[in-house]
């Protein structure tokens, strides 16, 4: 550590009754207290999954910070459609449900596992198994050539996928103990997070996806703009 | 840092008996330990997304609604496919008198425009914002009150009219700036036919000016 050099000094002329005098600070605590927040930032930290598409959001003054349940579309400039579920208990709900509705997608017990721990994937049901199981290199090919989700009318499945998800985020909460009064206050949300420049007619049609549902209200995913259109100043400078 | 009581310091030679004691620098441990932690704050921080709530209206039979509506106390905001050339008129649209006002998604721009127009509004909110401050009313009463002055009868509404083209940052700009202004009661729309050829006619126009 640092040596404290004015200590030395006064012990060489002064001899051993000095070093008592010697300033030295013990910062023990201060070391114990960074490992203790260091400890506790790493375990809160959630890694954001790798995204298979890049969608950088427009900005806003919204200071609302995005629900923690969230059933979150993407939807990149060409208009494709990505789903994510927050929760891994409702994610391995979700494939199972799937799996009942889509009698043609089998899965593995160790696909499902890895279904639960993935997160944003665009991909048509038929495609899914290989997608999962697919290293980095197989998943980028996919995302490649593939048209995200399907959604037109007759090959809806991302409505299933909607609709199965909040199917199986209400059934893990009422596995967990929650009422449907404490439901309606901290229940799912839906967010959408659309690139800037992306068309709005294309994010009209995932919307009226969710409306199909009966979903009308939304959290439009933003970044944050600079402080030069804080709403308040500019209201008191009225 | 955790004292080091080295054993060549002590040269007095009465401390003997320290100098087996081995003791480690941990100055690189607490480096690094520092330099997680900062990336760890930093991280935690910027991560969180912000999101815009927005309510779309149920299915309706939107007729009813808009008879209700008093077209004096609308905007509409048209939205065309140039990014950068924002349309706004006021009142009902006639085909042939209305004029399309250029304006755009600045803080110079309509927000101008939907500050002045809904003054009256935005002064009862300021108000409210005070007694917040001063303690006079609490949470609650501040967010019934507010909901009822931006819901009043008589406030300003902005209908938004896109085409299929419209950019998905302008939809949010406008919405952005609604927000700003306090203006609650919006809408979002498909653009009629005759607004989109008049958006398209005033946009050449603009062109052949700049040339």
């Amino acid at each position: 550590m640092s040596k404290i050099k004015i200590a030395k000094s006064h012990s060489n002329r002064s001899g051993t009754r000095s070093s008592s005098t010697a300033p030295s600070l013990d910062m023990t605590p201060m070391v114990d207290l960074a490992f203790l927040l260091v400890t506790f930032f790493m375990l809160t930290a959630k890694f954001r999954n790798m995204e298979p598409i890049e969608a950088d959001p427009p900005s806003s003054t919204s200071l609302t910070q995005l629900p923690e349940k969230v059933m979150l579309i993407t939807i990149d400039t060409a208009g494709r459609a990505y789903f994510d579920i927050s929760g891994r208990t409702v994610r391995e709900k979700l494939i199972n449900r799937m799996m009942v509705r889509y009698p043609g997608l089998k899965m593995t017990q160790e696909q499902i596992e890895n279904f639960s721990k993935m997160g944003t994937f665009g991909q048509p049901v038929a495609l899914l198994p290989q997608y999962i199981s697919g290293d980095d290199d197989i998943k980028n090919a996919l995302d490649e050539v593939g048209k995200g989700i399907p959604l037109d009318s007759l090959n809806n499945q991302l409505g299933d996928w909607i609709q199965e998800g909040y199917y199986a985020f209400v059934d893990d909460a009422t596995e967990q103990g929650l009422t449907r009064e404490q439901l309606k206050e901290d229940g799912l949300r839906y967010a959408i997070k659309a690139d800037a420049n992306t068309e709005y007619a294309k994010i009209e049609k995932v919307i009226d996806v969710f409306r199909d549902k009966q979903i009308f209200q939304f959290n439009m995913v933003t970044n944050l703009e600079g402080s030069d259109t804080n709403a308040d100043a500019n209201l008191n400078a009225q | 840092m955790a004292e080091i009581a080295e054993g060549g310091g002590g040269k007095g030679g009465k401390k003997k008996a320290k100098k087996g004691s081995a003791r480690i620098d941990m100055t690189p441990m607490v480096d690094l330990a520092f330099l997680l932690l900062t990336f760890f704050v930093l991280a935690a921080t910027l991560a969180k997304p912000k999101a815009m709530e927005i309510i779309y209206p149920k299915e309706v039979d939107d007729k009813e609604d808009k008879t209700k509506l008093d077209d004096a106390l609308a905007t509409t905001l048209l939205l065309g496919e140039n990014e950068n050339e924002v349309f706004y008129y006021s009142g009902a649209y006639k085909p042939d008198t209305t004029e399309l006002i250029l304006t755009d998604l600045s803080k110079d721009g309509f927000r101008k425009i939907m500050l002045d127009k809904n003054m009256r509004v935005n002064d009862q909110v300021v108000q409210l914002k005070a007694k917040l401050e001063s303690k006079e009313i609490d949470e609650l009463t501040y967010e019934e009150a507010y909901k009822q002055v931006v819901g009043a009868k008589d406030a300003p509404f902005v209908v938004i009219k896109t085409v299929d083209k419209t950019k998905f940052k302008n939809v949010i700009g406008a919405m952005d700036e609604l927000n700003i202004c306090n203006v609650r009661k919006r809408a979002i729309q498909d653009m009629a036919e005759s607004e989109a050829i008049a958006v398209r006619q005033r946009s050449s126009e603009l062109d052949l000016k700049k040339k």
